[in-house]
């Protein structure tokens, strides 16, 4: 009997709790209130974003702040192309679009390390965002757009297939060699050079896989604003969010990210509607009490307790 | 096998190499020596693609090799352990050597090679879960060594493999380097420790301040004048 049971464990438990999940979030939409609804897509929003962050940053240590240019890319191409094709083309455009957009500034940027990175992709976000607002200013001669809008429902769906589909690729890279050699990488560029790794092709096609899931995610979200200008679609907290979600869940771990995206948008959400005047300074009590406490972000508890009963069970 | 003809290196504008040749042939192991700061390491560096010759040629089985990238390098077979090992601290020691295996080829076979790596060195078995900053540095060279071999390399290079090691220790690489031999690798193996790697190889060549003096038998050379007075302190 213990053998099955252990048996169930392994394999069933983590083939079958997924399956629940996705079954729970297909028909639970039509028990919840309008508002619900929106609170959860702004999950699946950070959630999409802080996972396909961390496919190429969290193994490589390469923190990228160019987030919020592909997310912006994203929701740019909705708003031009929107009218005329259909939601599905739209979201794949854009997908795409931030793709392009990552392989061609990681051809120029992934030989920059460190902090050197790091502030290239956020000059990146804002040069972006300011040559979309030159654009608009001197070419089309406005400065916003309004978005064809899609209901709550459609986008719940939408989103929830591109966190599902974020999630199946960040597992299939984390489970693959490839996903061992982004965390040589990360490690020592010089020693992962010596095994035959391919550092920087390797580092372009991760940052670009994890640029397609959030221009994917921007061009949904597009249609929940019904009008965007430069600095709503390009705002750094799109940037930044994602970087504080998985280090607050835990990078290494893609179950750390999902639970740090949705305490994060949640205690957000709360903080907002409770103390709207001392939201920020809350929201930043709470961001650097848990850097201080959690280096290694809310998995990092659940390893320091198994430690702990480990140790007690020595005793 | 590896053939390198007249090769001049820098590092920026800070000339390290000066028209060296060398031959490595198939099956044969082969020592670079000389002392600190003579052009060991920029020799091996040259052989694995991260730096480029200034001027002469590399050619490994037959094929240019000068201005080749290094993945592409060791993807033909060249296996390259840097001094001191340089595993990856924070993987664990079966991550480290699975990764040696990353070359498509060796990726499919790699159960059968980390068998055949735990059984030269068993303490990896052991130690397999452990991050590999957690190990001493014997075994630390060990798992380097050990990385290098699951690529399945036809040209093993060893960078100061004795390197900040007790001699005890210096004294079973050097068995394992050997043993190796004696299964066919062919090795390429850079040290300061000479004496070692006079005894261990078959043909040396000394480098002094960039430039090979001396050629010849292992057997030469370890009672060549020069190499007794200036090395070996006899």
């Amino acid at each position: 009997m213990p053998t099955t049971n252990s048996a169930a464990s392994k394999w069933l438990f983590p083939l079958l709790l997924p399956f629940i999940i996705i079954i729970l979030a297909a028909i639970i939409p039509r028990f919840l209130r309008p508002y619900t609804i929106i609170s959860i897509n702004n999950i699946f929003m950070y959630m999409a974003l802080t996972v396909s962050w961390a496919i190429f940053s969290g193994p490589t240590g390469y923190i990228s702040l160019a987030s919020a240019a592909f997310f912006g890319i994203g929701i740019y191409v909705t708003a031009v192309l929107g009218d005329g094709l259909s939601f599905l083309t739209v979201i794949a455009f854009g997908g795409f679009a931030s793709f392009l957009l990552a392989l061609l500034t990681g051809l120029s940027s992934l030989r920059l390390r460190g902090m050197y990175f790091t502030i290239f992709t956020f000059g990146l976000s804002e040069l972006i965002r300011h040559s979309v607002l030159w654009w608009e200013v001197n070419i089309t001669r406005t400065v916003g757009r309004l978005v064809v809008s899609a209901d709550n429902i459609t986008v719940y769906y939408a989103m929830l297939t591109i966190v599902l589909l974020t999630l199946a690729m960040a597992y299939f890279v984390n489970n693959s060699k490839y996903g061992l050699a982004l965390l040589a990488i990360g490690e020592s560029e010089e020693a992962a050079d010596h095994i035959g790794i391919n550092v920087n092709g390797l580092k372009i096609v991760a940052f670009a896989i994890s640029a397609f899931f959030m221009g994917a995610a921007g061009a949904t979200m597009a249609t929940r604003w019904t009008y965007i200008d430069p600095s709503i679609a390009f705002n750094s907290l799109f940037s930044f969010m994602p970087v504080l979600m998985a280090i607050f869940g835990g990078v290494r771990r893609i179950y750390g990210q999902i639970i740090g995206a949705t305490v994060l948008t949640l205690l957000a959400d709360m903080l907002i509607t409770t103390f709207p005047y001392y939201y920020n300074l809350l929201y930043g009590i709470i961001l650097v009490a848990v850097i201080l406490f959690l280096p290694e972000g809310l998995t990092g508890i659940r390893e320091k307790m198994t430690k702990w009963r480990k140790r007690a069970l020595v005793e | 096998m590896l053939k390198v003809n007249n090769i001049n290196a820098a590092y920026g504008k800070i000339d390290v190499l000066w028209d060296v040749s060398m031959r490595v042939a198939e099956k044969e192991i082969v020592a670079l020596v000389g002392a600190n700061a003579a052009g060991k390491t920029t020799m091996l560096n040259t052989i694995s693609g991260l730096l480029h010759p200034g001027a002469g040629t590399l050619e490994f089985l037959g094929r240019r090799i000068d201005g080749t990238p290094p993945y592409q390098i060791a993807t033909m077979g060249i296996s390259h352990v840097p001094e001191g090992g340089k595993p990856f601290p924070d993987m664990t020691v079966l991550e480290n050597l699975e990764m040696g295996a990353y070359i498509n080829e060796t990726w499919k076979k790699r159960a059968e090679t980390l068998s055949q790596v735990y059984e030269f060195f068993p303490i990896l078995k052991k130690r397999s879960g452990q991050l590999a900053r957690t190990l001493s540095g014997g075994e630390r060279q060990m798992l380097a060594m050990g990385r290098g071999l699951m690529a399945k390399p036809r040209l093993f290079m060893f960078d100061e493999p004795s390197y900040g090691l007790a001699p005890i220790i210096v004294k079973e690489l050097f068995e394992f380097i050997r043993l190796l031999h004696g299964q066919g690798m062919t090795i390429l193996i850079v040290e300061q420790n000479i004496r070692h790697a006079l005894e261990v190889s078959s043909r040396g060549y000394v480098l002094e301040n960039g430039r090979i003096v001396l050629e010849g038998e292992s057997i030469g050379l370890l009672d060549n004048d020069h190499v007794r007075k200036a090395y070996l302190g006899l």
